[in-house]
């Protein structure tokens, strides 16, 4: 029981450390470069537990992350709910679309699934695009509301409110790795049909493991309104978050709860860094390059390195 | 209020869409198909095309169609260089699934984005004389610059067709999509044949990006659009099937034309995507699978 603690401590002591440094440089900036990565950590632990225990791969993290982003921004809209209650419902609802595409392709070939994922963020666009209520293409903009108590400023309780979802993501990916369902899930990764044969409920799993990826992903979405307060279909269904959110773990390493986060805090702090300091197409183009590189020279990702070479070192 | 007129001009509009789609197709016809080799950048190569055609009618004023010929030998050798690496580090390993998958995606951004780098996001078009004429055939206009295409990629389609059933190279490539190992004891290199065939799905893609930039014009995230036709093409032609490739880009092309004759073009992107969910949900092996 106190070994389950131990990843919720770690993230919980890292986002109080984080929060402290901002604070005392009172760089305002800072409260935004880091809801960035904390975000990112959501949407890579997120898509970890699908691509990275199962072995599927899903690039269609934009259409999820879009899929909360726009129920929290109904809400906004019409009934103006507290943001705990729009991030539920954003999760929810992209909940409820991971289990509805994993069960249309899943039965077949893991293929399809990526297939029908990567069509799925252009055809929401297409229906975002056509939709009045929230603006269009052209987008619509939202006001923020009055932090809740103790914060002063609305930046720094987003950050908050995603530094708590970033520790929530982690820990429940921990759980997920540590219990029998974490290996129900590898076995699927590892040999599908020999799972199957032992008797692993490998379909049930498997949408499992879907409605709780896009469930992560519509909630690290459900803040972005208020985020960036203009909220057009171009910045939300941007392919920077596909590309990340799967970089993020390919480069971390994907067996493990901590690769996400390791590939999610350098890469997310990188890009921060590099969109300052040179253009930010150029800086997409070293993601793609380094994802690349990683997938065919470091499969491991930089977790699997450390790994090795702190094993040879003890030889 | 639905007239007459108006059906005819968007069903023939539609099947024009459906001979090009058919040459954008082909490319992942052969690869995913008969390859089995997920190739989702295919599409951007397409758009690479594009640019190839751009930058020669630019700057030399070649004929658009004329310039996606003569690159199809350059788009060959980047199908079998990617071709090499992709098995060096994917198929010979078994790895292909998760992370071959992730490679091709990779590898799709990077030419995106060094596209976008190169190019700008404006979109870019070519000069060609035939591009405003039209032909009129009762109430019906057929547009030179739809009319080309769907010949060109019903041409390429006929020469794909030929090669596979006539030729030698045409059937080991089929036959390495039945069984690599057989094909392995008749004497016969999977390996060879598969890189051959994947860089001719690749020099496709350069003929296509031509006639792409030739109906309208052409930005670098373009091929994202495209990733839902192709696929879906594909998926309801039959795995590999050629005829059926043909078949499928037709449908979807009329089902296109007619969405956005009667809704507005905004919604036609949905259209394929629809198509793809129906036919895994109903029936996975495509309207002419094996």
């Amino acid at each position: 029981m106190r070994k389950t603690l131990v990843p919720a401590a770690v993230a919980v002591g890292a986002v109080l450390a984080a929060l402290l440094v901002v604070r005392l440089t009172g760089n305002r900036y800072a409260w935004f470069a880091g809801y960035v990565v904390l975000q990112y950590i959501v949407l890579a632990t997120a898509w970890n537990v699908l691509g990275g225990y199962t072995g599927y791969v899903n690039f269609g993290t934009a259409a999820f992350f879009a899929t909360g982003a726009y129920t929290a921004l109904v809400l906004v809209l019409t009934v103006r709910p507290p943001l705990p209650v729009m991030i539920l419902a954003g999760g929810l609802t992209a909940g409820l679309l991971g289990l509805g595409i994993g069960y249309l392709t899943l039965r077949l070939r893991g293929v399809f699934f990526s297939i029908a994922t990567l069509a799925l963020a252009v055809v929401l666009q297409t229906f975002v695009m056509n939709w009045d209520l929230v603006g269009g293409a052209k987008g619509v903009s939202v006001i923020r509301p009055r932090p809740a108590v103790p914060f002063t400023d609305y930046a720094e309780y987003l950050f908050a409110v995603m530094a708590v979802l970033a520790a929530a993501a982690v820990s429940f990916a921990w759980w997920v790795e540590h219990s029998r369902l974490g290996r129900g899930l590898a076995a699927i990764r590892d040999n599908e049909e020999a799972a199957e044969c032992m008797g692993v409920p490998t379909l049930r799993l498997k949408l499992f493991a879907t409605t709780a990826s896009g469930f992560l992903m519509g909630v690290a979405g459900a803040p972005f309104p208020y985020y960036v307060t203009l909220v057009e279909p171009l910045s939300v269904f941007s392919l920077d978050y596909a590309v990340n959110s799967l970089a993020m773990p390919m480069i971390g390493g994907t067996t493990t709860w901590l690769g996400p986060v390791v590939g999610a805090v350098l890469l997310g702090t990188a890009q921060q860094l590099a969109t300052v300091t040179i253009s930010s197409e150029l800086n997409l183009l070293i993601v793609g390059v380094v994802l690349v590189g990683f997938v065919l020279l470091a499969p491991q990702g930089v977790v699997g390195l450390a790994g090795r070479l702190a094993s040879r070192r003890r030889r | 209020m639905l007239s007459m007129e108006l059906l005819a001009n968007a069903l023939v509009a539609g099947l024009l869409l459906g001979g090009f789609y058919a040459a954008v197709s082909l490319g992942i016809s052969v690869s995913f198909g008969l390859l089995d080799v997920v190739n989702i950048a295919h599409p951007v190569f397409v758009v690479l095309g594009s640019y190839a055609a751009y930058a020669t009618n630019r700057f030399l004023g070649l004929d658009p169609i004329l310039t996606g010929l003569l690159f199809m030998p350059a788009f060959y050798g980047l199908g079998v260089a990617v071709y090499r690496v992709y098995h060096a580090g994917f198929e010979r390993t078994g790895e292909e699934s998760l992370r071959g998958l992730v490679f091709f995606f990779g590898l799709l951004f990077i030419v995106e984005v060094s596209l976008l780098l190169a190019y700008g996001v404006d979109y870019r078009l070519v000069e060609a004389g035939y591009i405003g004429e039209s032909i009129r055939l009762g109430g019906i206009g057929i547009a030179l610059r739809l009319l080309l295409p769907c010949l060109a990629g019903v041409a390429l389609t006929a020469a794909l067709h030929l090669f596979l059933s006539r030729t030698f190279y045409g059937r080991a490539i089929k036959a390495v999509s039945q069984d690599g190992l057989a094909l392995r004891l008749m004497g016969a290199n999977p390996v060879g044949v598969k890189t051959i065939a994947f860089g001719l799905a690749v020099a496709s893609a350069s003929l296509a990006g031509a006639l792409l930039i030739l109906i309208g014009p052409v930005e670098p995230s373009l091929g994202r659009e495209y990733i839902g036709r192709v696929f879906a093409v594909v998926v309801l032609g039959g795995m590999g099937s050629i005829g059926g490739t043909l078949a499928a880009s037709a449908i979807l092309g009329v089902a296109e034309s007619l969405t956005s004759t009667f809704s507005g073009p905004t919604w036609a992107p949905a259209v394929s995507f629809g198509i793809l969910l129906v036919v895994l949900a109903v029936r996975p092996a495509g309207l002419l699978g094996r």
